[in-house]
C-alpha cells in the first residue's frame, strides 16, 4: 500500500464516509491487467508457486489473463484455493508471492494479488460456476467453525462427494473474512459470496449454533464419520488494568465489525484514540478510526518498532494514515469519570534477551504520563478458546498452550475422527487468511484418505449400478 | 514447508464440460487439436511422452531418416521491445539419432498412449525404394501415419531433400506417389512456405495421394549480423547462412498460406484435411488457423520457448471459447472463416467506416494524431476541448469525419483497447465491388472518368 502513497487528512467534506470505506486498491482495468500479466516471466516451477500456502499455479492463471482466457484463470485459482477472492485482497503478497518474484531482483514483482483480484472478480461478476459436487459417497462431515479453514475444508469434501454440515455460531459465515478484515481490505460481499459458492456445492451451513452449547462434541463425534474443527480464536483479551469498564474502552475486533455490518454513519469513534497493541488488528482499527473521522490516533505499544507483529506495509499504511505510533509504552490505567479522559501509561525499555533471544520490555521506574484519550481500543490478540479445548480434551483431542494439537501432514488431532485447522492450531508461524485455506484443504485430504475405502464399500453397496456412471476424477 | 499438494491430492471434481475437443483428421482420431510439430520438442520418447501426460493430443515426431550431423549455435532470435523470440530462426537437421533407436521409442510411445495421434515425420534420399523401405518400417511401430517432410530449408535441400522435393510440384507428386502405393495409413504431406504459389505443390501433393496436408515448415531468413563482429547470427564458428524462420512473427504468413490451401477448390474437392503449423502459442492462435480451415494445429517454437505445459491453457481456454460461443465440438467452426476468404476485386466499395475517439478512454498520447497527419491523411486535429470532468491542460485529438478515409491506421496505433473504433458510416454510395464496377463501366479505368465516376459518387479523397 506504499507505493500510492497520499497522506489523507480526511478533513470534512474532503472525502465522503462511504469513499473512504471503498476497497483501497481499484479494480485493475484489463489493459492494465494484461500489460501487468505480459510482464510475467512464466517461471517454471516458479518461486511465487512455493511461496504461495496454498500453491496456486500463479504462473498459469497470469499466462491465462495474458491469453484472454480469463474464465480459466478463475478456475486455475480456485482449484488451489476456493477462498482465492478473498486472498487476492487479504494475503500479505509481499511476504508471500510477491515477495519472492524473480522480478523483484531487478524490476518490479508482478502484482499478484491484484491481477488474482482481476480474474477471480471477471468470474464472480459473471456468475462462472467451476465445480460441482461429487457423486455422494454417503459419508459424513461435521465442520465447526464457517471460516477461512473450514469453508475451504467443506468446499473440498463436498466436491468430493461428502455430505457436509458446517456449524457456525454467528449469524454468518465466513468468520473474520466476513467480520473481522477492514472493508476498505475486503468488502463483506467477497466473503459472502465465497459462502454461497461453498453452499451450492451442497454444503448445508447452520448458522446460530454453538457447538458445545446448543450441540455437544460427543454428539457430532459420534454421528458423523469425520469432524472438521476450525473455530478460530475468541475476544479480545481485557487489557487489565484499571478503569477498563467504562463505555469507550472497546473491543477492536467489535470495531472492525461494526464497519462491515453497520451503517458508517452510525459507528461512535472518539476524536482522541488510542489503540493498544500492534499487529494486524491494532491497525485495522487505527486506520479505520482515522477513516471515521478520529483527529487523532495513536497506537500504544509497549515493545519497539522492530517487535510490531504486524506487517512493514501495514505500519506504512498506517503512517500514511496519519496514525502516531508510540512505542515501549505500556498502559498503566484508563482515566475518567463516566467516560474515558485520557490513557495513563508507562514508558518501558527492552530489557536483556531472554531464553528465546527476545528482549522483554521492562518498566522505566517513574516515568508515567497521561495521554488525553476520549477512546481506547484493545487490540492486544485473541482470547483463546479454553471451553472448548476443555470439552474436546474428554474426547481425547489434545492441546497444547491453548492449540489443538495436530499432526502436520494430515491435520488430524490426536482423536482420529476429528481434524483441525486455521488459526486454532497456529501455535507458530502467522495466522492467516490463506494458511487457513490450506489447512482445510490437507485436512479435506486426509478425511478423504482416510475414508475413501469406507466411501467406496458404501458407495458400491448402495448403488451397483451407479458404479458404471461414476464421474473420474 | 508444506508439502505441494497438485490439484491431484484431492478428487476434483472440475464442472463437467460441454464441449469435446475430440477431431478426427484423415481418419485418426485425437482427443484434441494440439498437436506437437516435428522438431525439438518431438525428439524423443522421454519428451513425446511427457508431451501427452501433459495433454497434447498428438504429435509429428522429429524428422528420421538420412544419417546427418549438426552445428554448434543453432539458434538466431528476434527480441521485440523486452519480448524474447517473437521470431526464432534455426539451422538444425532432422534427427541426428539414429531411425533404428527412434523407431523403437515410437513403438513404445504409441503403445503407452493408443488414444493419441502419433505421426512419424520422414525425409530420406530421393531413391523409390529408400522412401518405401522407411514407409514399412514406420508403419511397423504402429504409428497412426507419416508426414513426408518436404519443407526443410536448410542443408537437406543442398542435398536434394526438404524443400527441394517441396518446391518441385512434380517431385513432390512424385514422392508421394511412391509413399502412398505402400503405405496402409495416412499419408501427410508438409509443404514449405518458400515458394511463390503455395498451391501448387499443394495441389502436386493431393495428385500424389496425400490423405493430409500440413503447412507451414520454417520460412528462409537470416536473423541478423553482429555490428561488433560482423559475423552472421546464428554464428557457426565465424559463417552463417540462412536457416528457417518460425514462431509467433510468421504467423500471419501461415494463416494466409493455410487459407490459400484450404480455399483451393482442388483441395477442397479432394476432401484433403490441413493441419496448420506456424506461430501457434496460444489457443487464440489455434482458434484462428481452424476458423480458415485447419483440422489439428500444430506447435514448435512456442512449446522450445516455454515447455509443454502451454497446452493446459490452450486446451482450457479452447474450451471456454467454445462454451461461450455455443459450439459442442470442433468441426462446428473448422473452417467457418474459409468462405469469407476472398480477393480485393470482390470487396465492397460502398463499405465505409470513420474514426471515432472516446474522449473518456483517451489518455492524449497523440499518437493518432501524429500517425494520421505523417502517414495517412491529415484528418486528426489537436483541439482545446472543454471536456467535462477533465483537469487535463493538453490538448485533444479530434477527428474531422468528413475527411477521414476510414484507412484504420489510427485505431490500431492507438494504445488504449477500444479508445477509437471504426464506425459503420451510410455514405449513400453503392455497394459495388471493384470487378462489378469495371464490368459495368470499365471506362473508369481512364482517371478522368475516374473522377466523374467519384463526383457522381460523391467519394471525395481529402
Ligand atoms: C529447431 C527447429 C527444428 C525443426 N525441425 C524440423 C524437422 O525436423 N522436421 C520438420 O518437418 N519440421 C521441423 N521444424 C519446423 C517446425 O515443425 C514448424 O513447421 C515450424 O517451426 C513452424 O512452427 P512454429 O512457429 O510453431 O515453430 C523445425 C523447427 C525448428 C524451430
Ligand atoms: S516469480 Fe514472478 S515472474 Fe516468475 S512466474 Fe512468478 S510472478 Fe511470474
Ligand atoms: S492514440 Fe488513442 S489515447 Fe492516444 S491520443 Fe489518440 S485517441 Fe487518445
Amino acid at each position: 500500500m506504499v507505493e500510492h502513497y497520499k497522506p489523507h487528512k480526511y478533513k470534512a467534506g474532503e472525502m465522503s464516509l462511504p469513499e473512504r470505506f471503498a476497497e483501497y486498491f481499484s479494480r485493475l482495468s484489463e489493459r492494465e491487467a494484461v500489460a501487468e500479466a505480459n510482464r510475467c516471466l512464466y517461471c517454471y516451477d516458479a518461486p511465487c508457486v512455493v511461496a504461495c500456502p496454498t500453491h496456486i499455479d500463479i504462473p498459469s492463471f497470469i499466462r491465462k489473463i495474458a491469453t484472454g482466457n480469463v474464465k480459466g484463470s478463475a478456475r486455475t485459482i480456485l482449484e488451489s484455493n476456493l477462498l482465492g477472492a478473498t486472498c487476492a485482497r487479504v494475503c500479505p503478497v509481499q511476504e508471500l508471492c510477491e515477495g519472492s518474484c524473480v522480478l523483484a531482483r531487478d524490476q518490479k514483482p508482478i502484482m499478484i494479488g491484484r491481477l488474482q483480484r482481476y480474474a477471480t472478480d471477471w468470474a464472480w461478476s459473471r456468475g462462472c460456476k467451476y465445480f460441482d459436487p461429487g457423486a455422494p459417497n454417503g459419508l459424513k462431515v461435521a465442520v465447526v467453525g464457517c471460516g477461512p479453514a473450514g469453508l475451504s475444508c467443506a468446499g473440498e469434501l463436498a466436491k468430493a462427494g461428502f455430505a457436509v454440515t458446517c456449524f457456525e455460531s454467528r449469524s454468518m459465515a465466513g468468520g473474520l473474512d466476513t467480520y473481522g478484515i477492514v472493508v476498505f481490505r475486503e468488502p463483506v460481499e467477497v466473503s459472502l459470496a465465497e459462502v454461497k459458492m461453498v453452499e451450492e456445492l451442497g454444503v448445508s451451513i447452520r448458522t446460530g449454533v454453538t457447538v458445545g452449547k446448543e450441540i455437544g462434541w460427543d454428539e457430532l463425534v459420534d454421528s458423523f464419520d469425520a469432524v472438521f474443527i476450525g473455530v478460530g480464536m475468541a475476544a479480545v483479551p481485557l487489557l487489565s488494568i484499571p478503569g477498563e469498564e467504562l463505555d469507550q474502552v472497546v473491543d477492536g475486533l467489535e470495531f472492525i465489525e461494526q464497519t462491515k455490518i453497520k451503517a458508517l454513519d452510525s459507528i461512535t469513534v472518539g476524536q482522541r484514540v488510542c489503540v493498544v497493541g500492534a499487529g494486524n488488528t491494532a491497525i485495522d482499527c487505527a486506520t479505520i478510526a482515522r477513516r471515521l473521522g478520529a483527529e487523532r490516533v495513536a497506537i500504544v505499544y509497549r515493545r519497539s518498532e522492530a517487535e510490531m507483529p504486524c506487517y512493514h506495509f501495514e505500519y506504512q499504511f498506517a503512517l500514511s494514515e496519519g496514525v502516531s505510533f508510540m512505542f515501549l509504552t505500556q498502559p498503566v490505567a484508563v482515566l475518567g469519570t463516566g467516560c474515558v479522559e485520557a490513557l495513563k501509561c508507562i514508558r518501558m525499555d527492552l530489557g536483556p534477551p531472554d531464553s528465546l533471544g527476545r528482549r522483554s520490555p521492562v518498566v522505566v521506574p517513574d516515568s508515567e504520563f497521561v495521554l488525553p484519550a476520549d477512546m481506547v481500543i484493545r487490540a492486544i490478540g485473541q482470547k483463546k478458546r479454553y471451553d472448548a479445548l476443555e470439552q474436546l480434551a474428554l474426547l481425547g483431542v489434545k492441546s497444547n498452550n491453548g492449540y489443538i494439537t495436530v499432526a502436520l501432514e494430515s491435520r488430524q488431532t490426536d482423536n482420529p475422527k476429528v481434524f483441525a485447522g486455521g488459526d486454532c492450531i497456529r501455535s507458530t508461524g502467522e495466522a492467516s487468511t490463506v494458511a487457513a485455506v490450506q489447512d482445510g484443504k490437507i485436512a479435506a485430504r486426509s478425511i478423504c484418505a482416510q475414508l475413501s475405502e469406507r466411501a467406496r464399500l458404501k458407495h458400491v453397496s448402495a448403488d451397483h449400478s451407479r458404479r458404471s456412471s461414476q464421474e473420474s476424477t | 514447508m508444506f508439502q505441494l499438494i497438485t490439484p491431484d491430492g484431492l478428487p476434483r471434481r472440475a464442472r463437467k464440460r460441454m464441449v469435446n475437443l475430440e477431431i478426427d483428421f484423415c481418419g485418426i482420431k485425437a482427443p484434441n487439436p494440439f498437436w506437437l510439430a516435428s522438431g525439438p520438442p518431438t525428439n524423443s520418447g522421454l519428451q513425446v511422452q511427457k508431451a501427452f501426460e501433459q495433454g497434447w493430443g498428438g504429435v509429428v515426431w522429429k524428422t528420421i531418416g538420412a544419417p546427418v550431423l549438426n552445428v554448434c549455435n543453432r539458434y538466431g532470435t528476434i527480441d521485440y521491445r523486452g519480448s524474447k523470440i517473437i521470431g526464432l530462426n534455426n539451422v538444425e537437421l532432422i534427427s541426428d539419432r539414429s531411425v533404428e533407436v527412434n523407431l523403437k521409442e515410437i513403438r513404445e510411445v504409441k503403445k503407452n498412449f493408443p488414444d493419441r495421434a502419433l505421426f512419424v515425420s520422414v525425409m530420406v534420399e530421393s531413391k523409390k525404394e529408400t522412401w518405401q523401405e522407411i514407409i514399412k518400417r514406420v508403419e511397423d511401430t504402429g504409428a497412426d501415419g507419416v508426414e513426408l517432410n518436404f519443407g526443410c530449408p536448410h542443408g537437406m535441400q543442398e542435398r536434394g531433400m526438404g524443400s527441394a522435393m517441396g518446391q518441385v510440384p512434380e517431385y513432390t507428386t512424385m514422392v508421394t506417389e511412391w509413399v502412398s502405393e505402400v503405405a496402409t495409413r495416412p499419408v501427410v504431406v508438409k509443404l514449405t512456405p518458400n515458394v511463390t504459389d503455395i498451391v501448387q505443390p499443394a495441389r502436386a501433393a493431393v495428385a500424389g495421394g496425400a490423405s493430409a496436408l500440413s503447412l507451414i515448415n520454417t520460412i528462409n531468413s537470416i536473423i541478423g549480423v553482429d555490428l561488433d563482429t560482423f559475423r552472421i547470427v546464428p554464428d557457426v564458428g565465424g559463417r552463417g547462412g540462412h536457416g528457417g524462420y518460425a514462431g509467433p512473427a510468421i504467423k500471419p504468413i501461415a494463416l494466409h498460406l493455410v487459407s490459400a490451401v484450404s480455399g483451393d477448390l482442388v483441395v477442397q474437392q479432394a476432401g484433403t484435411p490441413i493441419s496448420g503449423i506456424g506461430g501457434i502459442e496460444t489457443w487464440r492462435d489455434a482458434a484462428e488457423f481452424m476458423l480458415l480451415g485447419a483440422t489439428s494445429i500444430q506447435v514448435c517454437t512456442a512449446a522450445m520457448h516455454w515447455g509443454f505445459r502451454i497446452v493446459e491453457d490452450m486446451i482450457d481456454g479452447l474450451s471456454n471459447w467454445m462454451d461461450d460461443k455455443g459450439f459442442s465440438r470442433c468441426s462446428d467452426f473448422i473452417g467457418r472463416s474459409v468462405g469469407r476468404m476472398t480477393t480485393f476485386g470482390d470487396f465492397d466499395l460502398g463499405f465505409q467506416t470513420v474514426a471515432r475517439i472516446d474522449h473518456s478512454k483517451c489518455i492524449q498520447c497523440n499518437l493518432c494524431y501524429i500517425s494520421c497527419n505523417d502517414a495517412a491523411h491529415q484528418c486528426i486535429d489537436l483541439k482545446d476541448l472543454k471536456i467535462a470532468d477533465s483537469s487535463s491542460d493538453c490538448s485533444w485529438p479530434v477527428v474531422r469525419e468528413q475527411d477521414c478515409v476510414g484507412c484504420d491506421l489510427c485505431a490500431k496505433v492507438c494504445p488504449v483497447n477500444d479508445c477509437i473504433t471504426m464506425v459503420e458510416i451510410d455514405t449513400g454510395r453503392s455497394h459495388v465491388t471493384w470487378n462489378q464496377l469495371v464490368a459495368d463501366k470499365p471506362e473508369v479505368l481512364n482517371w478522368d472518368k475516374m473522377e466523374e465516376y467519384r463526383k457522381q459518387e460523391h467519394i471525395k479523397i481529402h
